[in-house]
């Protein structure tokens, strides 16, 4: 395992075209160059690297939060000890995790085609839906659309960070990209849920039942009692939510290829079309080192304001 | 009392909801593959066809679509094998046999659970190149044959196996491979199934692997394939019950398993999880 990750690494800093072997003479060594294509010369390659970023952070941005939330909520309901049927809920909300990426991705290809499902059933409540793969728009420029900011403030426009302006930082998810948010959070949300079900089991219902008699309200009890003894499992879903989230490819692959607009390029799919489509194989290697890089960086920081305090 | 009994009206319609939403796409899929291509265009909300038609199954049997198939069952039922034979191996080994790094050798089986597959991609592509093995199917198979799952998986199950059972055998004068092979392997089933049905499911459904491992059409797998028969039009119109039927079958096999084994793989999949 090393030595593979020790080659891509000088294949990093290399200039290898994808002929012959990476370690022979004709390659040559360019130091920190193809990094610094992707993070200070300006230029496309560094406009695309910061596009599928601001792309991939919004995606995490949404699809963490939701699945984490709906996943234990699903795990609360499916605890109650009274409810019929676990068993069939259980299979339903699991099932699609276990089925293959591509063929959901198909599915949801149909659901969300501008004359697809979802478009018919919000064409029940007389909604006008978009066309969903092809809308470029981000939704909070969408937003501020509707509520009549038309043209951007300057301030925003004038200034930028890594070649893209601090208006295009803040389109907020594409039209498109929402669409593979919500097919991730459905595929997702099953194994989570499972996981703080099984957590749930564990607890000794003791702790419960005191809080209850000292007169605490079920809102109450979930917050103050049940949560913080879930402190670890929701750290593991947590994590586990996060690098699966930096690293989504299957979907991407299979729906969009980064399109429309490069608005659902992510920085895996990058990495994997600029060394095996476009043949820049250094600079691939670069994007998914720096891709391993980020997602050290989230687990590390998360790590640190989950700590437990006080100790 | 009354309070209570709102609550739990209220929990068994969230539920209901949801469910329906999980369950929906998968009848839209069922439904959308018998349709004919008008018939999917126009009700693409309600799953049951208007004019039943078999077409697009008879269309995807001339295509490549049977070599996919037996593509994806000869690479998967390999890579299930292997991953079997060196996962409760490699899992034995960690968990009886004292060695010299062995803690080393633990501890990088737990570092590779941790990093993330898609920066593996170049890699792996970069080592079978080296070897010469890109674009054979010993370069899909023999990378997937060890995963550092399975083997955390055998090996948290061989610990909870008593030391006393194996003493027996070694006062009988059989070696740690055959006190292995004839005393902890037949002990072992549960644990072996659940990793039989992980490992199958799991390279039944990869596809990252298959796309920078080869490029000969003739490698195709059935996520490759689907992907590539799929992707061409950028989602717009067309032959939505033939790409839908395509993604139905290649559901199926790994319906069926996770029908048979429901419990098993929700316990497998997240043993030791919950600690």
């Amino acid at each position: 395992m090393v030595v593979p990750i020790l080659m891509a690494l000088w294949v990093s800093v290399s200039d290898w075209t994808g002929n012959g072997s990476p370690l022979s003479s004709r390659v040559h060594f360019v130091g920190a160059d193809n990094y610094a294509a992707l993070l200070t010369d300006p230029g496309l390659t560094q406009r695309n690297f910061a596009t599928s970023v601001r792309n991939n952070a919004y995606f995490v941005l949404f699809v963490v939060p939701l699945q984490t939330a709906l996943a234990l909520g699903l795990a609360m309901v499916l605890n109650q000890r009274r409810l019929k049927g676990k068993q069939f809920f259980r299979t339903a909300f699991y099932f699609p995790t276990v089925t293959s990426s591509v063929a959901i991705s198909v599915v949801f290809l149909f659901l969300f085609s501008s004359t697809g499902t979802v478009n018919a059933a919000l064409g029940l409540f007389g909604v006008n839906g978009p066309s969903w793969f092809a809308d470029p728009r981000g939704i909070f420029q969408l937003l501020l659309h509707g509520l009549g900011v038309t043209n951007p403030p300057q301030a925003l426009t004038d200034g930028s960070f890594m070649g893209l302006s601090w208006w295009d930082w803040l389109s907020g998810p594409s039209v498109a990209m929402c669409s593979i948010i919500v097919l991730v959070v459905w595929t997702s949300t099953g194994g989570f849920m499972l996981m703080f079900y099984a957590a749930l089991q564990n607890l000794p219902p003791s702790v419960d039942e005191a809080a209850l008699i000292d007169g605490a309200g079920p809102w109450q009890r979930f917050w103050r009692v049940t949560l913080p003894q879930l402190r670890p499992t929701l750290f593991l879903v947590l994590t586990l939510g996060l690098i699966g989230t930096w690293q989504v490819f299957d979907q991407v692959y299979v729906l969009s290829r980064g399109e429309p607009a490069k608005t659902t390029l992510t920085p895996a799919y990058l990495s994997y079309s600029t060394s095996f489509i476009g043949k820049e194989w250094g600079q691939g290697s670069a994007i998914a080192f720096l891709l391993f890089v980020v997602i050290v960086l989230f687990t590390l920081g998360q790590r640190w304001l989950l700590r437990e305090k006080g100790k | 009392m009354k309070q209570r009994r709102s609550l739990r009206w209220a929990g068994y319609a969230v539920l209901a909801v949801v469910a329906a939403v999980y369950i929906y796409p998968f009848l839209i899929q069922l439904g959308t593959a018998f349709k004919t291509d008008a018939d999917a265009t126009a009700h693409p909300l309600t799953p049951w066809p208007h004019e039943w038609s078999v077409a697009v199954f008879g269309a995807l049997a001339q295509q490549d679509f049977p070599r996919w198939a037996l593509n994806s069952v000869f690479v998967s039922v390999s890579v299930t094998v292997g991953r079997v034979v060196f996962d409760s191996l490699a899992g034995y080994a960690l968990a009886r046999l004292r060695f010299r790094g062995r803690t080393t050798v633990f501890g990088a089986v737990l570092a590779v659970l941790a990093v993330p597959s898609v920066v593996l991609l170049i890699p792996k592509f970069l080592v079978l190149n080296q070897f010469g093995m890109y674009d054979t199917y010993a370069a899909m198979i023999v990378p997937l044959l060890v995963d550092a799952t399975g083997v955390f998986i055998m090996k948290q199950f061989f610990e909870t196996v008593p030391v006393s059972v194996e003493e027996a055998a070694r006062i009988d004068g059989a070696g740690p491979l055959r006190t292995f092979w004839s005393v902890v392997l037949p002990m072992s089933r549960p644990a072996l199934i659940t990793l039989t049905i992980l490992s199958f499911q799991g390279s039944w459904n990869e596809l990252p692997h298959f796309i920078v491992s080869r490029q000969d059409p003739a490698l195709n797998t059935l996520t490759s394939g689907v992907a590539t028969l799929v992707s061409g039009q950028l989602g717009q119109g067309n032959q939505f019950p033939l790409k839908l039927a395509a993604a139905l079958l290649m559901t199926l096999p790994v319906a069926v398993v996770y029908f048979i084994f429901s419990k098993r793989f929700t316990r497998g999949t997240y043993e030791g999880v919950d600690k």
